[in-house]
């Protein structure tokens, strides 16, 4: 049967674009998770009907398939389902057209998530979503996931940025979502479809919005001898009407690490740093930069750092962002976590992550996204270590227990992919999950793409209806 | 009102209407006429959420954030569950943001008269299939909202109207990140919010007299291509306003039909039939399917 799928594909693109080699099968049979799959076939479209031939072809041999881009995903959402045919985006980069005035871009979505940033600064525009991975991650990938970033906190996700895309549907059929007005007919299917981890079908072109670049930007280090006393502070400044354009939180090993392997000035003494940037207009701007300080200080800030210029300011996020990178030194595995909580329950949840890791005698280090409430545990291990992983899975289930108990979710900008799939109904009942299942069941009725992610097993009540009005299960 | 005796007044069989403040078309005549739950349930303005009946109304939530200087990106006027039904953003949704970013998490009544849940409470969010999406703007066609939790900003210290006869495009080209950019053909409007001495700052830049408020829209809003701006403002026969940087236009007749692709009708034929295969929750309010022609 693949033999002739690999025919047809040959035909459809072009020969030297549809691999089927061990080592093409091994590199794309997986992503940044840990995770692994089986597929069949690698096929690298340039156009949207080569896309299509893809979907087709998949399609009349009944082979399930999977859209990916860069795989820098970290819930194991590009994984491909045992023998499916990967559809790589990654040569689909260009930037297709940029309406200034109007401040919006289509895009295709190999297209990476800095070089669009880049390619748009010599018109004082950039793409507000800046996951950590921005360097590598597509905006194929960045819709699929709905990803965030630092930035996220003012912007809002990726889902805000994104006005319209077109995609083919598992059917095969070419469609346009949203796009440059207001409010696009019908229902909010683009909406819908960003975020969806590539079960709706395969995004080809993204119409995006671009942010105008802030005309002042203040980026402060604030060093605290208590992660409570930085947590703390991070809900005071919330409260007291500060919302910065990004809001972070270091603990203390991850801190060091970063400083030795960054070099970016980090307090290596403090408990917790907190990196929070304000950007907007001047006055805006050197009002935020005060009341930061004054409620820092009111917390028992231990320093107060403003980065002097452009270039100090590029190294404290050089260091945020090789966080993952810096903990190869320590211990060569780690396993990264992606749950929100209530921002007011951020000292709580920490404490809980801390006792979770010593119980299952793990290291853990916490660089997150404060403002928001979203933490990023990391635990770091190495897995040659007999019966380590058994920990560290039983340690992360633990994590997002703790996390969905404080009235926080599952995730808050790497998906559900594989990885969390089981945890769903930790966070939705059957009814929820059910009219998920139905949302897909109306673009994929016959499950072929990358059908095996975010919804558990059995998430379709086939006897749902026998249940009495208003009925909690 | 309690969650479980709204469902219950749902039911689950027969044509059921839902209505708030009747500001936004009202009940469908002819049906049994459901409220949802009204009231404030949880406001804590250091989480920068709060939750609601659907039922409750938008003047009532303005209020509460008000005392504690936060915004919504919802528009004013009747209920908060018809404000996310009709995706009514603010005319500074170009600053503030369109309704669809509003809704965090929604408690729904399916056409099964089930409780389902959709989104999450927490201010990012990425757990499965992000069914709020779906639900702006869905006129009460896949549930009814039964409670809600909505997204709240810091509102800004000042928020200013200009007006003048310069051109809408050079004017917002000079201006960083304006609240509202509206023009009628003739008339540019503009908002600028945030701290009082960068209001001022960037007034001065674009030399616009300070105005008491925005013009009185017309009943009628359209969605346009922000290219297409200039176009249909030049050609509508009575005055209308169109919101730069969003692709809207305000007017006085309602908006002609628009094409959809067959394959997008499928979907929304598709969804109904799966999410109220009879059809029964605000019979004839299904957006897309009644009001438009096929290509």
């Amino acid at each position: 049967m693949s033999a002739t799928l690999v025919d047809d594909l040959r035909r459809a693109l072009t020969p030297d674009r549809v691999r089927t080699d061990a080592t093409e099968l091994t590199l794309y049979g997986r992503d940044a998770s840990n995770m692994t799959g089986r597929a069949v076939v690698v096929c690298f479209p340039l156009t949207t009907l080569e896309v299509q031939s893809c979907v087709l072809a998949a399609r009349h041999h009944g082979v399930p398939f999977v859209a990916r881009g860069s795989g820098t995903g970290l819930a194991g959402g590009a994984v491909p389902p045992d023998g499916a045919l990967i559809i790589v985006l990654t040569k689909m980069n260009r930037v297709l057209s940029v309406d200034v005035p109007n401040r919006m871009a289509w895009v295709e979505p190999g297209v990476l998530n800095l070089d669009l940033s880049k390619q748009m600064a010599a018109h004082g525009l950039h793409f507000a979503p800046d996951p950590s991975s921005q360097q590598s991650c597509s905006i194929g990938g960045n819709v699929a996931n709905n990803s965030g970033g630092p930035h996220c906190l003012a912007e809002g996700v990726t889902n805000g940025h994104i006005l319209g895309l077109e995609m083919v549907l598992p059917s095969g059929d070419i469609i346009t979502l949203g796009g440059p007005d207001a409010e696009p007919i019908g229902l909010d299917l683009r909406g819908v479809v960003v975020g969806s981890e590539g079960m709706l079908g395969v995004v080809t072109r993204v119409l995006v919005r671009l942010t105008p670049n802030p005309p002042a930007v203040k980026t402060m280090l604030l060093a605290f001898a208590s992660t409570r006393a930085g947590a703390e502070t991070v809900s005071a400044i919330i409260a007291a009407g500060v919302l910065p354009a990004a809001l972070e939180m270091m603990d203390a090993p991850i801190t060091r690490a970063v400083e030795a392997f960054a070099h970016a000035g980090f307090p290596t003494d403090a408990e917790a740093v907190l990196i929070v940037e304000v950007d907007g207009l001047p006055n805006a701007v050197a009002d935020a930069v005060e009341r930061v300080s004054e409620i820092g200080e009111a917390h028992g800030a231990t320093s107060i750092r403003i980065a002097a210029d452009t270039n100090e300011r590029a190294l404290i996020w050089k260091g945020r962002k090789s966080a993952f990178g810096a903990i190869a030194q320590i211990k060569p595995n780690y396993y990264l976590h992606d749950t929100v909580v209530p921002r007011a329950k951020l000292v709580q949840v920490l404490e809980e992550v801390y006792a979770i890791a010593d119980r299952h005698n793990l290291l853990v280090m916490n660089v997150f996204h404060a403002g928001d409430g979203n933490l990023h545990p990391l635990l770091v291990f190495d897995k040659r270590e007999p019966g380590v992983m058994e920990h560290v899975h039983q340690a992360g289930d633990e994590i997002v227990a703790a996390s969905v108990a404080a009235g926080g979710v599952l995730s808050g900008e790497h998906g559900i992919g594989l990885e969390k799939r089981e945890y769903m109904s930790m966070m939705f009942s059957p009814v929820d999950l059910d009219l998920q299942a139905r949302l897909r069941d109306v673009f994929d009725p016959d499950h072929m793409s990358n059908s095996d992610k975010v919804l558990p097993s059995g998430s379709r009540c086939a006897d749902i209806d026998s249940l009495a009005p208003g009925m909690w299960i | 009102m309690d969650l479980g005796l709204f469902a219950e007044a749902v039911g689950t069989t027969g044509p059921v209407s839902i209505v708030g403040l009747g500001t936004r078309g009202g009940q469908v005549p002819g049906y049994k006429v459901i409220t949802a739950p009204s009231g404030i349930l949880d406001y804590n303005p250091a989480e920068m959420t709060l939750r609601c009946g659907a039922g409750t109304p938008m003047a009532e939530v303005f209020d509460a954030l008000k005392a504690a200087g936060q915004m919504v990106a919802l528009a004013p006027g009747g209920t908060v569950g018809g404000a996310l039904a009709t995706a009514a953003s603010d005319i500074r949704r170009l600053g503030r943001g369109p309704a669809r970013e509003a809704l965090l998490q929604a408690r729904i009544v399916t056409a099964d008269g089930l409780i389902a849940k959709a989104g999450g409470p927490t201010v990012k969010n990425v757990s499965g299939f992000d069914l709020c999406r779906l639900l702006v703007g869905s006129h009460g066609a896949l549930g009814f909202f039964g409670d809600v939790i909505l997204r709240t900003r810091p509102a800004p210290a000042e928020s200013r109207w200009f007006a003048g006869s310069s051109d809408p495009d050079v004017v917002r080209g000079r201006l960083y990140r304006p609240a509202a950019v509206l023009w009628d053909g003739r008339t540019t409007w503009v908002c600028l919010e945030g701290h009082p001495a960068d209001v001022a700052d960037q007034a001065a830049l674009v030399g616009l007299p300070e105005v008491e408020a925005p013009p009185t829209l017309p009943p009628y809003t359209w969605s346009v291509a922000m290219p297409d701006l200039r176009r249909v403002i030049a050609d509508a026969m009575a005055p209308a306003v169109a919101e730069f940087g969003v692709g809207a236009v305000h007017a006085s007749v309602p908006q002609p039909a628009r094409p959809v692709d067959p394959a997008v009708f499928e979907l929304h034929r598709s969804l109904a039939a799966t999410f109220d295969p009879t059809g029964r929750l605000n019979p004839g309010r299904f957006p897309l399917l009644l009001d438009t022609v096929t290509t």
